[in-house]
């Protein structure tokens, strides 16, 4: 069973502007250490595929400097490996026209190399996918059925803005997809959500895509999905396990913090047995706790110097916490630097960042206060 | 398809490091784990790197299956390299026959092949037991203005000390004039570090003599450095400033890592200009529990603290339980200290399980009293290990015998 995988970087970047403005979705900060497109390159190097293109389109240097050469999720390969594929701007082009806001049109827009995939199946992904989940098996599934179209999906609650932000799907007692409700407003309740993770054979793919240029479509949910749904053998795969689902600020920061106050969480997104997540090695040195400091219930990544107070809060590399600092509920990004007497209290702080002696900042559960990159405080 | 390098290192790692007991039982000693993210020979490794010197022959012999693993392909040092980059040299079979690693000198001697295929103008000569941060360009940089043969980098020492060291006799230009190996009256306070700079081409000659005289220990500080003074040759002392650790004894071991502890550590890992590198792991980032307490003390990714961690270095992927109390020690990767388990001026060795209530090593000891427990072994619920201890299969053993 050979299996390419296509991940979309930039596909949802507008569901957290604050953390987007300055790179893609799939370079956003998560977990400590990682971002969002190492669980996506985790998920597929685990279940042995080795053919990874990565679509890119604005906003792309931090993805780019991130993934190096692909080495650290054993993708720096001669045969294959990981192919970042910018957008393809040919003379005379604007940059509109050649701008695509959907999976489709970032497909369409990659055409010649999807015309060169070997591979008989093409597994799909977009980055926004906190999970750790068995690719071999949604692709079995979809083999087993002879499906031409399997989506994975996970039953669960939303409020009526995480269901504004995703894709609804609904499907018979055998799994058949019966309909899609893209982005639905003012739907509350429980429900099939799509984790963007499609599978396909690549005949078919090549097929959609040549459909989609001829007639201009620009969407694979309302274009090919809906539209023929009744003749089509298009599949859900209902995935059960744990899920982060990201649309918003406050969703990160909620999906982060169930990071260190739910084991489940914390377990199945890290402790999976033979499935490791990957990321960019930093050589960080190991985080250093002073005489100073005091820390509960909190998530660390290596590379830090803590001597002040911290609680339920999840720190990056090479954080430092000074002296009578305290720190509570926050997500500080990497190499955010804090002077001596600071107060955090509900703040997501970006790369970089300083905050001097003695600020007091806070937000709340709702509504976290976000501090841009590089900003001194 | 070999290009000319100025200089090649060549670092040997193949002593077993015996006085480290079970720790060297099936790892040797440069391999042992160090400061929480690192293996011994990182530091050697970095320090050549971070000197321009990316050449290097590693000579294996005692052990060599975690530390061959461990070098791989080079690549987390980047010494992945098209035209040189990182050898592991393993003793071989020729058509004389084959023949062990006999000493340090013959070490280099069976290798000269290596060194030839770089025609190196210098040969650096490193041992894989010390954990020092040092640019070996300056040295060279010595080593060529001073003209010199032979440069050797040497430690200001406490006179007190000087006596467990190898001294150099030098002349106010730093030129020796005379070598004692660990003199009881020692007339300097210059230690050798044991990392020397040689003209290759003396230093071919004077291993092919060595090899031919059948009373020589095959020993650079025993015959080859001896010789070469008694020649005449012009050797000087190279003066390093800063910290440099032999950790090969239990104790030394547990120094270094607890001198990495403080806000104003002995000695600084985290250093942007002079990075260590090392392998490493997948591991999720450490979680610090609501009941835990941590303080003085390095961390690093995987573990899990529920428990009292005071003064101690962790390595990754430990679990400390609720109510158990670390102090003044170094654990290993892997390790599980289970509840209310008490260890105090310990060592334990990585993948060891700890049961629950058990009491590792003694409060307020010495270096010279660290318990010390090897890998891999599963120490039952209650047990009482005292100060001191040396606990392997065995030891476990013969304990549950009695």
């Amino acid at each position: 069973m050979a299996v390419t995988g296509i991940i979309f970087s930039n596909i949802h970047d507008n569901n957290i502007p604050e953390l987007t403005r300055l790179r893609t979705i799939a370079s956003v900060p998560f977990g400590c250490r990682y971002r969002f497109i190492d669980f996506t390159l985790s998920n597929m190097v685990n279940a042995n595929i080795f053919n990874i293109d990565v679509i890119t389109q604005s906003n792309y240097q931090s993805l780019m400097d991130h993934l190096g050469s692909g080495k650290d999720w054993d993708l720096a390969r001669h045969s294959g490996g990981i192919k970042i594929l910018p957008p393809n701007i040919m003379a005379g082009d604007s940059a509109r026209r050649t701008s695509s806001t959907t999976r489709l049109e970032a497909l369409k827009s990659v055409y010649n190399s999807i015309v060169k995939i070997k591979d008989e199946y093409v597994v799909m992904s977009d980055c926004d996918v906190i999970c750790n989940v068995n690719f071999k098996a949604i692709i079995e599934d979809h083999i087993k059925n002879k499906a031409d179209i399997t989506v994975a999906v996970k039953t669960m609650p939303l409020t009526d803005e995480q269901a504004a932000a995703n894709v609804l799907f609904y499907s018979d007692e055998n799994g058949r997809i019966t309909d899609v409700h893209p982005y639905p407003k003012n739907f509350c309740g429980e429900a099939d959500v799509s984790l963007n993770i499609v599978v396909m054979r690549t005949d078919y793919l090549l097929q959609m895509v040549q459909d989609a240029i001829a007639h201009d479509y620009n969407s694979m949910t309302r274009d090919f999905i809906n539209r023929y749904k009744d003749t089509k053998n298009f599949r859900v795969y209902k995935y059960d396990g744990y899920f982060a689902c990201v649309s918003s600020l406050a969703d990160y920061f909620r999906c982060s913090m169930e990071q260190i106050n739910d084991e489940y969480a914390r377990k199945s997104l890290f402790d999976v047995p033979n499935r490791p997540v990957y990321t960019k090695v930093r050589n960080s040195t190991p985080t250093y706790y002073s005489d100073t400091s005091s820390v509960k219930n909190s998530m660390i990544a290596d590379g830090c110097v803590i001597e002040g107070t911290v609680e339920n809060s999840i720190l990056f590399r090479g954080v430092k916490v000074g002296r009578n600092c305290t720190v509570k509920n926050c997500i500080l990004m990497q190499d955010t630097i804090t002077g001596e007497n600071v107060f955090l209290n509900y703040v997501i702080s970006d790369k970089n960042v300083i905050i001097r002696d003695g600020r007091m900042l806070s937000g709340c559960d709702a509504q976290p206060y976000y501090i841009e990159k590089g900003k001194m405080i | 398809m070999y290009k000319k390098k100025e200089c090649v290192a060549m670092l040997l790692a193949g002593g077993q490091g015996s006085r480290l007991y079970t720790l060297t039982e099936q790892t040797a000693k440069p391999a042992v784990q160090f400061g929480g993210k690192y293996r011994i020979i990182d530091f050697p490794m970095s320090n050549c790197v971070n000197s321009g010197i990316y050449t290097v022959g590693v000579l294996t012999q005692y052990q060599p299956l975690v530390l061959n693993e461990y070098i791989g392909n080079g690549e987390p040092w980047d010494l992945d390299r098209v035209a040189s980059g990182v050898r592991v040299l393993p003793p071989y079979q020729g058509s004389n026959g084959a023949d062990w690693y006999k000493g340090t000198a013959n070490a280099i001697y069976q290798n000269l092949n290596f060194i030839d295929r770089y025609d190196p103008d210098y040969v650096l000569v490193l041992s894989g037991d010390h954990i020092y941060k040092m640019d070996y360009s300056l040295m060279l940089k010595q080593h060529k203005e001073t003209g010199a043969d032979c440069t050797i980098a040497v430690l200001d020492v406490p006179l007190d000390q000087a006596s467990r060291f190898g001294i150099m006799n030098t002349d106010e230009e730093n030129r020796i004039l005379e070598f004692e190996e660990k003199p009881p009256h020692p007339k300097s306070t210059k230690a050798s570090m044991g990392i020397y700079i040689f003209n290759r081409a003396l230093l071919t000659e004077y291993l092919i003599r060595d090899e031919a005289d059948p009373n020589s220990s095959k020993d650079f500080g025993k015959n080859v450095i001896p010789a070469m003074l008694n020649d005449g040759r012009r050797m000087f002392a190279y003066a390093f400033e800063g910290y440099w650790k032999d950790v090969g004894t239990i104790g030394s071991l547990w120094e270094a890592n607890m001198d990495l502890l403080g806000s104003d550590p002995a000695f600084r890992l985290h250093d942007p200009e002079w990075r260590i590198y090392f392998r490493n792991n997948a591991e999720p980032p450490h979680l610090i529990g609501d009941f835990a307490r941590v303080t003085n003390s390095l961390i690093t990714e995987g573990c899990e603290i529920q428990g009292v961690v005071e003064n101690c270095v962790l390595s990754s992927g430990v679990k400390v339980a609720r109510g158990a109390y670390v102090k003044d020690s170094v654990i290993m990767s892997g390790v599980t200290i289970g509840e209310g388990a008490t260890v105090n001026y310990s060592i334990i060795d990585s993948d060891t399980e700890i049961g629950a209530g058990s009491v590792i090593g003694r409060t307020k000891s010495t270096p010279e009293n660290i318990a010390l427990v090897g890998s891999g072994l599963s120490i039952a619920p209650g047990t009482d290990i005292p100060g001191g201890a040396m606990v392997n299969a065995k030891y476990l053993a013969e304990k549950a015998h009695k």
